[in-house]
């Protein structure tokens, strides 16, 4: 990469690339919108594979996928904003963009999958329940959008002093929710795999993994649909997400290990959970894509290649989403794939789950949001994008 | 705007804040995360003082009275299914769901033989009820008079976090009013209308379940799992959530 990193010259834009980039997108959210219209129609019990026993799914999973993106890439920003000192700076505009628009695919997914989303927005405000972590981390990931579209204004309109203290509110809020996020599954007792204390922090470190390879492969698509060639500042900025990735890679990798070594030194309930990723019907989920794609391969990629190619940081970045896709999928399903009667009889050891074709749709609107986002971002921000840090 | 021009500027990086204004934005940051912090703590407070140093809490410490509660003598249970067809004729529950079923448990008596035992399962109206911690909309609470854990489909979202929390499987979607539905022992469709037991204790004909308020000592269920020389047993007490269904062999 480095072969081009000091060239200054501007290309023109794609822009036939990314008139076909947003029409794509909006094609995605319409048939992910027919879906969720299409599960309304004939009821959520029959479009979508959940069932009383495993009332939740994959569309959990990936709102927290989107989510906690979304906190990573808020986190990083605030840091590089508000400490400078680093070299990400030049991407923290981009940054702040990316996360708003992670979280509005959150929203979208986790709307078009509960029940009743219209008794949502008066009912959390006039019968709120305090004690509820659910009820928590839509407050404050719904305080955490509107603070970043405050602080974005500030930065187009270059009013960076107060742009850099809502930056770090909406991080605060945003590192909050996220761990509340994880607090909905980590405060439930009834589900041994979830509970604990473990899932909150994880989740935090999770978000700065998945946060930092967010902004590398969006940034490496930025240069490809803008035509231009990326410039040394930039690209050291994406090395430093790279150090990121390398240093969460290791932590995420160690913090598993230590949850299956715990795991197997617990109760049956525990043990069966566990098994289930290692050996059960979870197993090519997580070591082919959670452990193999999503953490080892770029770990070693990006250590072996010493940070220096744009094309291994982005492919490794893509990894670790992949990876992180498959890893949240797992969460929510090992924590209830053990039965609550597993030794009664006629009760399987696991239960069975498969997403069916509506919830596959609804993934396909949430990707529809952040692909429309992305462009969006590309027409009317590049310059603010490009300007870099302030 | 030229170069010399933007020198001249003054800059708005970080060495040009005084120390006075990174204090003060400092304590702002820790002010809310402070606000922040003392929410989420809130949210592990338990719902209700709970007392339990067994799995029967001591005579005279029911939060509620009438503390409604059901002892089920388990040997009893001949799995005629009446008490769930009783439950689902009385309070509309649809073919895809359920609030009371029965489970069934196999033990080995050696040498091949085994007995078959069942067990009846419901909502367990836990003193500390997970589902109603968890639900973002105040959907189900403790009933205040009664202890009974109530459900108010007009607030359900559908979110069908209580679901998960449940450590009894005690809920489920009610497509028909979109909203999760579960056992309240009849206190809707019997109890409010002078009954005193639920359709499914009514409905028994081995008296397997009984009904009755723990806070009365006369009352049977007091009587029941009071008694000497009695085990009494809940099912998964290390979830913490203080059920008030009892498991009893005599």
């Amino acid at each position: 990469m480095k072969g081009n990193s000091a060239a200054t010259t501007s290309a023109p834009s794609n822009m036939a690339a990314a008139n076909k980039l947003m029409w794509l997108s909006l094609f995605f959210i319409l048939i992910g919108v027919s879906g969720a219209v299409y599960a309304q129609m004939v009821g959520h019990h029959h479009a979508f594979a959940n069932t009383r026993e495993m009332p939740w799914g994959m569309l959990i999973g990936v709102y927290a996928y989107f989510a906690i993106i979304s906190t990573g890439l808020c986190v990083l920003a605030a840091f590089s904003h508000a400490f400078g000192g680093n070299q990400m700076a030049p991407l923290a505009n981009r940054m702040v963009w990316l996360s708003i628009i992670s979280l509005l695919g959150a929203f979208m997914v986790i709307g078009l999958e509960i029940e009743n989303p219209w008794r949502m927005p008066l009912g959390v405000i006039l019968y709120p329940n305090v004690t509820s972590n659910i009820w928590w981390m839509g407050t404050l990931y719904g305080m955490a959008v509107g603070v970043m579209f405050l602080e974005l204004l500030l930065i187009l309109t270059k009013r960076y002093k107060l742009a850099i203290f809502l930056g770090v509110i909406a991080a605060i809020t945003e590192a909050l929710a996220n761990s509340n996020l994880g607090a909905v599954f980590a405060s439930l007792q009834a589900r041994p795999f979830w509970y604990g204390s473990q899932l909150p922090v994880f989740f935090l470190a999770c978000a700065v993994l998945s946060g930092a390879a967010a902004i590398v492969i969006f940034t490496y698509f930025s240069h490809i649909l803008q035509k231009r060639p990326m410039d040394e500042h930039t690209f050291r900025g994406l090395q430093t997400a790279g150090k990121i990735m390398v240093l969460m890679t290791f932590l995420v990798t160690l913090a598993t290990l230590w949850k299956f070594i715990n795991a197997s030194v617990s109760n049956q309930e525990l043990a069966l959970a566990a098994d289930s990723l290692l050996k059960g019907p979870l197993a090519i989920n997580f070591w082919v894509f959670e452990i193999g794609i999503g953490l080892i391969l770029p770990g070693l990629l990006l250590v072996i290649t010493r940070l220096k190619s744009i094309h291994v940081l982005s492919a490794a970045a893509l990894m670790i989403l992949v990876g992180q896709f498959f890893s949240r999928f797992n969460m929510v399903v090992s924590g209830e794939i053990v039965p609550f009667d597993y030794e009664y009889v006629g009760v399987p050891q696991y239960l069975s789950y498969t997403p069916s074709i509506a919830e596959y749709l609804l993934v396909i609107a949430g990707l529809g949001v952040v692909g429309f986002g992305f462009v969006i971002g590309e027409r009317f921000f590049d310059e603010t994008f490009h300007a870099g840090s302030h | 705007m030229k170069i010399d021009d933007l020198e001249q500027m003054e800059s708005e990086d970080l060495s040009t804040l005084s120390s006075a204004e990174r204090r003060r934005f400092l304590k702002i940051g820790l002010a809310v995360t402070g606000m922040y912090l003392g929410g989420s703590i809130l949210s592990l407070i338990s719902v209700k003082n709970a007392h339990a140093a067994g799995v029967v809490p001591e005579a005279g410490t029911y939060p509620y009275n009438p503390h409604y509660s059901m002892v089920l003598r388990e040997h009893l249970c001949i799995d005629c299914e009446r008490c769930k067809e009783a439950c689902v004729k009385t309070n509309h529950v649809p073919s895809y769901g359920f609030r009371t079923t029965i489970l069934e448990k196999r033990r080995s008596l050696g040498e091949d033989k085994s007995e078959t035992i069942f067990v009846p399962v419901l909502c367990n109206h836990c003193n500390r009820p997970p589902c109603v911690r968890v639900c973002p909309t105040t959907a189900t609470w403790k009933d205040e008079k009664t202890g009974i854990v109530v459900m108010d489909p007009s607030r359900c979202i559908g979110c069908k976090t209580c679901m998960a929390a449940c450590p009894y499987n005690a809920r489920y979607f009610k497509e028909e009013t979109r909203a999760v539905d579960k056992c309240d022992f009849c206190l809707q469709s019997r109890l409010s209308k002078g009954e005193t037991n639920p359709a499914c204790v009514e409905a028994c004909p081995a008296d397997v379940r009984v009904f009755g308020n723990l806070a009365d000592p006369k009352s049977r269920v007091f009587q029941l799992v009071h008694a000497p020389d009695t085990m009494v047993w809940v099912l998964r007490p290390e979830t913490g959530a203080v059920p008030n269904v009892f498991y009893i062999n005599s």
